[in-house]
Formats: C-alpha cells, sequence, structure tokens
C-alpha cells in the first residue's frame, strides 16, 4: 500500500470498470457528482465574493469517494463527515436548498444560520453532520453504530475524515473501540495527499493509513478514490459485513482536491503540473463519463442533460437562499438547552 | 423502637454513592434505552462504588467496560445520543474530561443549539480535592459552566445524588454529573423511585437571618458546621446549597440576601475565577444598594493540589474558612 499517489507513480490507466452497475444505477451516480461539482463550483465563488459568509472547503475531486459510499447507505443508515462535507451532505440525500441556505447564514438554512458549512447536517436522511474538528465526525458516527448494535438494527454508519485526522489520537481511539466492539461502522479516510498545506509524507509515519487500521484487526482496504465503482464495491462488501454482524471495516481512498484546502487558498505547497495531472487523468466525472460513453450508456446530449439538471437544482438552490431571511438577532441565545438556563445578562 | 424498626431506619440511610446508584438503577430498569458505560464497571462496579452489582443486574449490553479512550467514549456517547439511547458516560475521575474536552465541549455541547436536537447524555465524574496529588483532584465546574449546552449537577447529599441523577436521565440536555470524593461514604436518606430533584431550584439547609452562605457539593456540609459554631456567639446563619451549577438559581441567593444583607460564597474550588465569583458579582450587581457589607469569597489559593497531607490542608478551604469570612460580613458595616 501507499501513502499516496504521486503523479511520478501514476495507477495504470484512467479507465475506470464498472462491472455489474446497472446503467440506471450508474446514471444516478453520475447525477450525484454533477450535482455536488455544481454546488461547489457555485458556493465557492460566492464565498470569495463575500456572499456567503465565511470561510469554505471544496471537495471538488472528491466526488468518488462520497459517492461510492453514498451508493451503499440507506436513508436509515448514518454518515457523519469533517470540515470538507458537502459532497458527504449531498450524497447522503440532503436537500441543496438546506445547505445552500445555511451557507448564507439564512433563517431556512439547516441550523437557521447557526452552524454554517461546517456544521451542516438532516437527521431525516441520516446525515449527522459536518465536523469543524478533524476526525471528530468518526466519533459521532461510531456511537450511532453503537445505538444500531445496540437495538439490533441492520443499519450502519459511515464516519468520513481526511489523511490529517489520521494523525489525531482521537481515530484511532474510534477505530479501536469498533473493532472491539464490532460495530456496524464504516471507517472512510479521504486521503487527498494534504493535510491543509503539510504533504502527508512529510508528517505521517508507517507506510499507509490503511496499514496503520490493519492493526487494530478489521478488514482495512485502500481502493482508488478517483473510481466510483471501486470505492462502490469496497463499501459494498464493508456495509454487507457490517449488516450480518461483522464488525467495522477501514476503507481508505485515495483521492485528491483540486481546489486549495480552502476558498481562495493561494498556497507553494504543490505544483500546478500535478493539480493539472489530477485534473486531467483522475478526474472522477470525466472517468465515469468515458466509461458510460465506452458501455454505450451516455452520449454528449445525455451527459448535457444531467448536467443541466444539476444547474437547474443548484440555481434554484442559491434563488432560494439570496431571497430567504435572515435569522431574528433577538433569537441569538435562545434554545442552548432544552432546560430553562434564566442567565442574567445584566443588572 | 425496636431493633427491627431501628435496622429499618438504619438502612435507608445509605451512601451518597449507593443513591446515586440506585437512581441510576432505578432509571434503568424504566428506561431500556439507557446504558453506562466507562472503565472498570461490570465487575468493580467503578472505582467510586458508583454502579456496584448493576453488571450482572442489566448485562454487558448496558454495563460495558471500555478501553481508557475518553475520547471514544464520549464520542459515542454523543453519537448515540444523537440516534436515540441516553448513555451515561462514567469516567470514575472528572479529572479524565481532560482526554474527551473536544467531544464535550464542540459537540455534546452545541448539538442543540445548531440542530434542536436532543442530546440525552450524562457524563459523571468524581471529582475535588483529596489524597493523590494534583491529576486526580481537579475542580472542572467553573471550566464546564462556561460552555453553553452544558448542564452541571453537583449534590451534596444522597437525596440530591438520586434525585438529581433521575432528572437528568429523563431529560435532554448533555449533564455533567459531579461528587465529591470525600461525600461518597456520606450517608443519608434517599427518596424513592419518583422523587425527582429539579435542576435551577438552591435549597436551604439551614435557615438563618444575619449571613447567607451560597455553597454546593462538599462545602455544604462545612458550611452548616460553621454556622452551628457560630450560632454559640449568637451569628445565625443561612446555608443555600445550589445543588446544580448550570443552570444556577440566582433568584434564592438574591431573595436570601436582600433579607440578611450579608453574603459568603463558599467553594472549595479555587477562589479564583470560579463560580463563586459570578454568584458574588451577580449579587453585587443587583444588590450593591442594599447590602450592609461586601459580598465576600471563599475558596482555595491558586496551586495544584499538592501531595503531603499539610500543604492539602493548607489549600483546602474549611470550615473555619467561612467561619472567619462570615465574622468579617458581620463587622464590615456595623450591626445589621
Amino acid at each position: 500500500m501507499r501513502a499516496h499517489t504521486d503523479i511520478t507513480e501514476a495507477l495504470p490507466g484512467t479507465g475506470i470498470d464498472l462491472g455489474e452497475t446497472s446503467s440506471a444505477e450508474a446514471a444516478s451516480w453520475l447525477d450525484r457528482m454533477l450535482l455536488i461539482r455544481e454546488f461547489e463550483s457555485t458556493a465557492g465563488p460566492l464565498a470569495t465574493a463575500g456572499a456567503i459568509p465565511g470561510g469554505m472547503h471544496s471537495a471538488i475531486g472528491h466526488e468518488a469517494v462520497a459517492v461510492g459510499v453514498g451508493s451503499v447507505l440507506r436513508t436509515d443508515d448514518v454518515a457523519a463527515a469533517p470540515h470538507r462535507s458537502h459532497h458527504v451532505a449531498l450524497a447522503k440525500g440532503m436537500d441543496p436548498g438546506l445547505m445552500m441556505a445555511e451557507l448564507f447564514g439564512k433563517r431556512t438554512g439547516s441550523s437557521g444560520g447557526r452552524g454554517g458549512h461546517m456544521h451542516l447536517a438532516d437527521f431525516g436522511v441520516g446525515f449527522f453532520g459536518s465536523n469543524g474538528i478533524v476526525g471528530a465526525g468518526v466519533g459521532l458516527a461510531l456511537g450511532a453504530a453503537l445505538a444500531q448494535s445496540y437495538r439490533g438494527e441492520p443499519r450502519v454508519a459511515a464516519g468520513f475524515f481526511g489523511d490529517g485526522g489520521a494523525n489525531t489520537g482521537r481515530v484511532w481511539e474510534f477505530v479501536n473501540l469498533a473493532a472491539a466492539w464490532q460495530l456496524p461502522l464504516l471507517v472512510v479516510c479521504e486521503n487527498n495527499g494534504y493535510a491543509v498545506e503539510t504533504r502527508i509524507r512529510d508528517s505521517m509515519a508507517g507506510d499507509s493509513i490503511a496499514g496503520r487500521a490493519a492493526g487494530f484487526g478489521l478488514p482495512a482496504v485502500q481502493v482508488d478514490g478517483q473510481d466510483v465503482a471501486a470505492v462502490h464495491r469496497a463499501a459494498a462488501q464493508a456495509a454487507a459485513l457490517a449488516r450480518s454482524g461483522g464488525g467495522p471495516t477501514f476503507i481508505e481512498a485515495l483521492t485528491y482536491r483540486h481546489l486549495g484546502h480552502d476558498i481562495g487558498e493561494r498556497g507553494q505547497y504543490r505544483t500546478a503540473e500535478e493539480v493539472a495531472w489530477w485534473e486531467r487523468y483522475r478526474d472522477p466525472i470525466e472517468r465515469l463519463r468515458a466509461a458510460l460513453v465506452a458501455r454505450g450508456d451516455l452520449d454528449d446530449a445525455g451527459y448535457q442533460q444531467a448536467a443541466e439538471r444539476a444547474r437547474d437544482r443548484v440555481a434554484a438552490a442559491v434563488s432560494a437562499a439570496e431571497a430567504a431571511p435572515l435569522p431574528d438577532p433577538a433569537t441569538v441565545t435562545d434554545g442552548v438547552t432544552a432546560t430553562e438556563l434564566n442567565i442574567r445578562t445584566g443588572s | 423502637m425496636t431493633a427491627t424498626d431501628s435496622n429499618q431506619v438504619t438502612s435507608r440511610r445509605i451512601t451518597l454513592s449507593r443513591a446515586y446508584r440506585d437512581g441510576l438503577a432505578e432509571e434503568m430498569a424504566r428506561d431500556p434505552s439507557i446504558l453506562v458505560m466507562g472503565t472498570d464497571l461490570y465487575e468493580r462496579g467503578g472505582h467510586w462504588a458508583q454502579v456496584t452489582g448493576l453488571g450482572p443486574e442489566f448485562g454487558r449490553d448496558r454495563v460495558r467496560n471500555t478501553p481508557i479512550s475518553e475520547a471514544a467514549m464520549v464520542a459515542a456517547g454523543v453519537g448515540a445520543a444523537l440516534d436515540g439511547l441516553r448513555p451515561v458516560v462514567d469516567l470514575n475521575f472528572a479529572d479524565f474530561a481532560f482526554g474527551a474536552m473536544d467531544e464535550i465541549v464542540n459537540q455534546a455541547a452545541k448539538v442543540r443549539y445548531w440542530w434542536n436536537r436532543p442530546v440525552p447524555l450524562i457524563i459523571r465524574g468524581t471529582t475535588g480535592f483529596a489524597g493523590g496529588g494534583a491529576q486526580h483532584n481537579n475542580s472542572l465546574e467553573a471550566w464546564f459552566c462556561h460552555v453553553p449546552g452544558l448542564l452541571v449537577a453537583m449534590p451534596s447529599t444522597p437525596a440530591d445524588a438520586k434525585g438529581l441523577i433521575k432528572t437528568a436521565l429523563r431529560g435532554s440536555d448533555p449533564v455533567i454529573f459531579l461528587m465529591h470524593k470525600m461525600l461518597t461514604g456520606l450517608r443519608g436518606e434517599a427518596g424513592g423511585p419518583d422523587d425527582l430533584v429539579p435542576f435551577g431550584q438552591a435549597t436551604i439547609r439551614r435557615p438563618g437571618a444575619d449571613v447567607t452562605v451560597a455553597t454546593y457539593g462538599v462545602m455544604a456540609g462545612k458550611a452548616l458546621r460553621a454556622a452551628e459554631s457560630l450560632a454559640a456567639d449568637g451569628i445565625d446563619v443561612e446555608v443555600i446549597d445550589m445543588r446544580t451549577l448550570m443552570p444556577l438559581d440566582l433568584d434564592t441567593v438574591q431573595q436570601s440576601a436582600r433579607r440578611t444583607r450579608r453574603l459568603v460564597v463558599a467553594t472549595e474550588a479555587y477562589r479564583h475565577g470560579g463560580v463563586g465569583g459570578e454568584i458574588a458579582a451577580a449579587m453585587s450587581e443587583s444588590l450593591f444598594g442594599e447590602l450592609a457589607a461586601p459580598v465576600l469569597r471563599v475558596g482555595a489559593g491558586f496551586a495544584p493540589v499538592p501531595h503531603s497531607p499539610v500543604l492539602l490542608d493548607a489549600l483546602t478551604p474549611g470550615a473555619a474558612d467561612i467561619e472567619r469570612s462570615v465574622r468579617a460580613a458581620m463587622r464590615a458595616g456595623g450591626a445589621g
């Protein structure tokens, strides 16, 4: 296994193998990935322009990881994500309108403007939240897996984190407990090669993150995170194992973010050639598109229609968010607890 | 009274630790969504006998021994609470919360504000000054009170330990439940299965007319001893036990201090930067013109908890410190 993929050690070929995947299912993956790409391509510039307050972490390039895992999750299964999370939320079925309104800080957002882009959640579709703390979402998914196991339900939970999180202690506490208690958890590491601006090769001991995980005695696999079909196969196997009481699986997906750690970043830590290589040879959407075309499942018109559907949904989300009311400032200390606190704010 | 009657009376006087355990057991029996997890719980019954016998009674699914992984046990508690369970994470020592501060402060506490989602999670720890040195005897109540989204309970009697844990287990907020080491074996009567103690309601342990002492936890008993001593000199002290620190029942303190016109706030935790300072400040703001003396605070000096018993005694506030402050309050401003 490898720490990450350099362009100098390119994976063989750019094609992906859809195997037995039905045309309808593969088309649904494409739709979802295009929705993510469109959401990120739209929200990013709005954040740079200041229409969306605060920063943002774009998931362009990570689409196949979220959609591949999300393709095996049911609505009542759980997913939790880190700071880079829009793709996971959308893959789990969260409404882009709820998300966009939250990004804008509007009353109609998923937490009424109280959370922002790092604290999206929609419990109705099993999305247990983005998380501003690296690795922390895995812990919430661990707890959901505990609840599912405790009640004897055949549900699973997927906790996403990044290569940066793989150097926190908490993640390995979570993996150990999940393995020790054989909980129905998918631990999904999105290894994009950089913790903010620090290369994984400069900061991580050992050969690979999945190699570390294997030491905890659970199945640990490394997959090409730019190949949605490969991610789907690994996740399907993991979910089937978890649903049948076989415990957790660790999936390390090798991926790459096309943009910086956050919107507006002007980092000097990677070369333009490296970014261009990933965009040209390892774009997860282009690879899926090519595979569908090769199989005769998709033509140019079909692709353009899919892209148009994504544009329409995101444009509607932006229009609704722009028109939505702001939260009432008088409510800023409401709902901190269910119990009345009666805090005195003055004499 | 017959011997049998006497035994029955004695048997109702249970330890604070036992009262907590009984409250937890009663709630576990009525609500299958409650489970407790922490180190050394199933066989040992916890390091403070706080879950003695619950393992065999409820089984390994509901009384779970965890690895020494505080972040994992609290994170699992938060996630399970979000998925509909009512987990009790027992840290044994409250100090071990340091290994899970992100999970407590950045996860459990903030969920309701963002997502209006109940987080019925209890985090129990034994706290306060005792032998054993600096790393097992921290007083963290002020830390947790400074975090919006957490409730903080700190009972001083068996009845309150039982009644407060039962209330916590029927609520929907994350609760930091702190029990003082030196109260573990304190005996007293405790209520029945339906005797709940509400959060945010202080209680007057001793009515008095001259000086109000507002306190909580281990200091409640010390305040009562100080009051008895002062009564011999004709100083009538009212002792208020806050019982929960979040919510904090300032109304009861205010009503009392308005009547006595003198207030002493006593904590074992450091006098500097603590809950006592919050009570004192709130009362100074609201009662400035009505008080006959400045609000005085009793609390520990500012040092890590030392090992040597003579040093530990020097740091630990006692009944004598409360007595001294009450006398100072009586001197200030002349006769009430």
